[in-house]
């Protein structure tokens, strides 16, 4: 995620000063991981660097917390620019469970107890993210459905990996 | 959940055996199931799941092996027992939900009571609380046909909980509905069967309707692995 973009997209709606961009970012983004004070400072002033914010007044008393950011018409475009712009999908083809199944298989280990204690704990999870989304509002369910749909598509590759585990057991060995 | 669920299991299956003429169905499989839990039995198309609900609610009897409902076991009662069983402990969702077409919506739910012998004008206001609670009290005077897949299936889960069962057997109750309406479904069940203490078990290959369970057995080529772990 661009944090750069999506700070200059919370900014559009007016000039804020960076401990209000902080918390706007928290409340709508940062539901697992907060930003950190420094990541948002270090941020616009890059951006401000980049002329796609300017401060718009600083506050009596000093310190980086009090500037009141404003963003510029190059910052607007930017912003449009990042929107419109399809992200690269991931593929995910070199993945940490696909290893672990084939090094299983090369070694003589159980690579189907791997890929059921895998399905026990992607379900774990999933369940956890179900709890939350109950309880959640509308933006806590779009988040948890988002991570439960990619829990998922890693589930059925389990179960198809472990319908060809003898096919594959048979092709990392020969 | 409730002290019963931590002590004595409400259903258990013992290496169940189970064969439809010369094919295995059921190999050795094994469930155990607590009051007031839901449990998903997951696993791919044919592996045996469905037969495995059904020896579990005694709809078929298993070949060999046991299924202990409550201390009895269903493998060995008559054909009599085994369905005055269902009629009073058990309550049944299906993947279509199987509503009597002729019927109002209200009255298809109201059938559990009606068979044990409720008046009707009680067993109605029953069903018609049911209805509400499942968010679809509008469609009560409509005839199944007349309302959408998603509102069939929650009348259904009305018509499974109305007389108040210890275990609701859920087969695919999703199967047939889009992402949105099979959520509903599946929050309304679970919220229903915890707020009444009923167990589920709920056979899917959804692993998103199993993320609704609190735990998971696995069942390939007629086996099944309960993860169940004692804390």
């Amino acid at each position: 995620m661009s944090i750069g973009h999506t700070l200059l997209g919370l900014l559009e709606s007016g000039p804020r000063h960076g401990y209000d961009l902080k918390r706007a970012f928290d409340e709508r983004f940062g539901h697992d991981r907060p930003l950190a004070y420094g990541q948002v400072y270090s941020t616009m002033a890059r951006l401000l660097k980049n002329g796609l914010v300017e401060v718009e007044g600083i506050e009596p008393g000093g310190g980086p917390e009090r500037k009141r950011y404003a963003i510029t018409d190059a910052g607007v475009t930017d912003v449009e620019t990042w929107l419109a712009r399809p992200e690269k999908p991931e593929p995910y083809l070199q993945t940490t469970l696909y290893a672990k199944v084939v090094l299983a298989l090369l070694t003589g280990r159980p690579a189907a107890d791997l890929l059921d204690s895998q399905r026990a704990e992607h379900l774990r999870l999933m369940r956890e993210l179900t709890r939350r989304k109950s309880s959640g509002d509308l933006a806590d369910q779009l988040i948890c459905d988002h991570a439960l749909f990619h829990l998922e598509a890693d589930l059925r590759w389990l179960e198809l990996t472990a319908a060809r585990l003898d096919q594959l057991a048979a092709e990392v060995t020969r | 959940m409730s002290a019963e669920t931590l002590t004595e299991p409400l259903l258990q299956a013992t290496d169940v055996h189970k064969s439809y003429g010369r094919t295995a169905a059921l190999d050795g499989a094994a469930l155990t199931v607590r009051a007031g839990e839901v449990v998903a039995v997951m696993g791919p198309s044919g592996s045996g799941k469905s037969t495995l609900l059904h020896c579990l609610a005694g709809i078929v009897r298993a070949d060999s092996g046991q299924v202990r409902y409550r201390g009895r076991d269903l493998t060995t009662m008559s054909d009599r027992e085994r369905s005055a069983l269902r009629r009073t402990d058990f309550g049944f969702v299906f993947q279509f939900g199987q509503l009597v077409p002729e019927l109002t919506c209200l009255e298809n739910v109201a059938i559990p009571l009606r068979l044990a012998g409720t008046r009707r004008r009680d067993a109605e206001a029953r069903a018609g609380a049911w209805l509400e609670r499942l968010e679809v009290g509008d469609v009560a005077g409509q005839r199944p046909g007349e309302v959408s897949g998603g509102q069939g299936q929650r009348v259904a889960v009305a018509r499974a909980l109305v007389a108040g069962p210890r275990v609701v057997f859920a087969d695919e109750p999703t199967g047939a509905l889009d992402s949105l309406n099979g959520e509903r479904v599946m929050r309304l069940l679970t919220e229903a069967a915890h707020d009444t203490g009923a167990a589920v078990v709920l056979v899917t290959h959804e692993a998103r309707v199993a993320a609704y369970s609190d735990r998971e057995i696995v069942v390939r080529d007629g086996k099944s692995r309960d993860t169940e772990r004692v804390s």
